[in-house]
């Protein structure tokens, strides 16, 4: 137990002194995990919206596989993105492993199955009376399409949030393709499995807390979005 | 002149039922014209037939503009006609943003676009609410700010689809005043669906009964 205590203590020590070992673990994380996101939302919400209003062959088996790929294992991302950038892979020649582009590249597939389904599902929601609405005041196409995203923005935005919840929290892929090197590719959660590992609990501790901090931001970040989409005494008509 | 409705000879059946029958009518007036009828009618599919949101299963319906040429059914057409529907459609945005709506997807600039908005607003009274989120307002405040939605845009067409259903006496007394102010200023042609008598009495100038998929003029102001 005192070394728990002990182990906090130093752990918050590390924080308050703004430890540039520390610092440098949270700005390569973020930057990882939002540079994933952004470009797995800039992808995945249009696909979400088209897959939401549009209708085509084979449009369930895609949403079957999206659902899927919500679920899935970041190690077995992580095990089929090395085979891919390993020197005797397919993708070898573009020098991407044990690199933060990989990272990048890891935690985006891990995202994009989430943004896009949950983009989806709040598209699929909007009323169809919006859609009718939008046309009878006189949108092209394209505007009725804008307009429709624009109703679904609470929960596009919640999808986004899930997708970075889930990105920041994953340490399986990013270790494997990122390969945990101090300086360039070592990430909260690797340095937190590295620390661990080695006994060294401070600073895994103190990146705990801060990972734990996020996560509590992120989540309080969602539960105002999804308040804020249905305004109070709503009246439904 | 004003831009006219044709409707020729048009059929709708539903579940081999017609419910539309061989129907023709002209709408050539600036004027309300109101469609009785009970429930089931076929009211609503006719305004919908109308307003071009539904095909007809036989027949041909089109608008000519004053030289009498038939007008192609693109968006220029159907920017010069709305529908406001039953359940009004709001998005979840200020009453405000809901009105704009129509100007904003046409391009105006915003100082045009806050001068009309408000102005209509404060035409079917619902100025003080602008800020408001839009879901927020009571049934016959949506249907108010359907209305204002609807001619803020200066529409030829106005189609309204039972506008005062499931709204209290005061909110239809005043959508009543709001309709007949809107005749008075002679910009648009009103089509009305409606199953209130008194309603249509009030505010029609040609009142039509649809029975038995056939359109039969009542009266004629």
């Amino acid at each position: 137990m005192e070394f728990l205590i002990e182990a906090f203590k130093k752990a918050l020590f590390l924080i308050i002194n703004l430890d540039r070992e520390l610092l440098e673990i949270i700005f390569l994380s973020l930057k990882v995990s939002f540079s994933a996101l952004i470009v797995a939302s800039i992808f995945g919400i249009p696909l979400g919206a088209f897959l939401g209003m549009k209708k085509f062959p084979g449009k369930n088996a895609v949403i079957i596989f999206l659902n899927t790929g919500m679920g899935l294992p970041p190690v077995v991302v992580g095990l089929f993105l090395y085979m891919l950038f390993s020197r005797s892979g397919p993708l070898g020649f573009l020098h991407l492993l044990y690199t933060p582009t990989a990272m990048i590249i890891a935690q985006f597939v891990l995202a994009f199955p989430i943004v896009t389904a949950l983009s989806q599902a709040s598209i699929m929601k909007v009323d169809p009376i919006i859609k009718l609405t939008a046309k009878t005041l006189g949108a092209t196409p394209f505007q009725v399409a804008l307009t429709i995203i624009k109703e679904a923005r609470y929960g596009i935005l919640a999808g986004v949030i899930a997708g970075l919840g889930r990105v920041m929290a994953e340490v399986g892929a990013i270790l494997i393709v990122g390969g945990n090197i101090a300086g360039y590719t070592r990430v909260m959660t690797t340095t937190i499995a590295l620390e661990t590992d080695k006994g060294n609990f401070e600073l895994a501790l103190a990146l705990g807390i801060i990972l734990l901090t996020i996560s509590f931001l992120i989540n309080i970040t969602l539960y105002f979005i999804q308040k804020k989409g249905v305004p109070a005494n709503t009246t439904w008509l | 002149m004003a831009l006219e409705l044709i409707v020729s000879k048009i059929w709708k059946i539903y579940e081999g039922r017609p419910v539309l029958r061989d129907l023709s009518f002209v709408f050539d007036r600036k004027r309300i014209y109101v469609i009785m009828g009970p429930n089931g009618s076929g009211k609503t599919t006719f305004l919908k037939i109308c307003a071009l949101l539904e095909v007809p299963d036989k027949g041909k319906v089109f608008y000519l503009n004053s030289d009498k040429k038939r007008l192609p059914k693109d968006i220029n057409l159907f920017r010069k006609i709305t529908y406001v529907f039953p359940e009004v459609g709001i998005f979840n945005a200020s009453v405000f943003d809901n009105v704009a709506y129509g100007l904003k997807i046409r391009g105006f600039k915003k100082k045009e676009i806050v001068a009309r908005v408000e102005e209509v607003l404060d035409f079917v009274g619902l100025i003080h609410k602008k800020k408001q989120n839009a879901l927020t307002l009571s049934s016959g405040e949506a249907k108010r700010m359907g209305i204002a939605r609807a001619i803020v845009i200066e529409p030829e067409f106005i189609f309204l689809d039972e506008p005062t259903a499931f709204v209290d006496m005061k909110n239809t007394e005043i959508i009543e005043k709001i309709l007949l102010q809107i005749k008075e200023r002679e910009k648009s042609t009103i089509i009305i669906a409606t199953h209130d008598t008194y309603f249509a009495s009030k505010v029609g100038d040609i009142i039509l009964k649809l029975e038995n998929g056939k359109l039969l003029t009542e009266n004629s102001a």
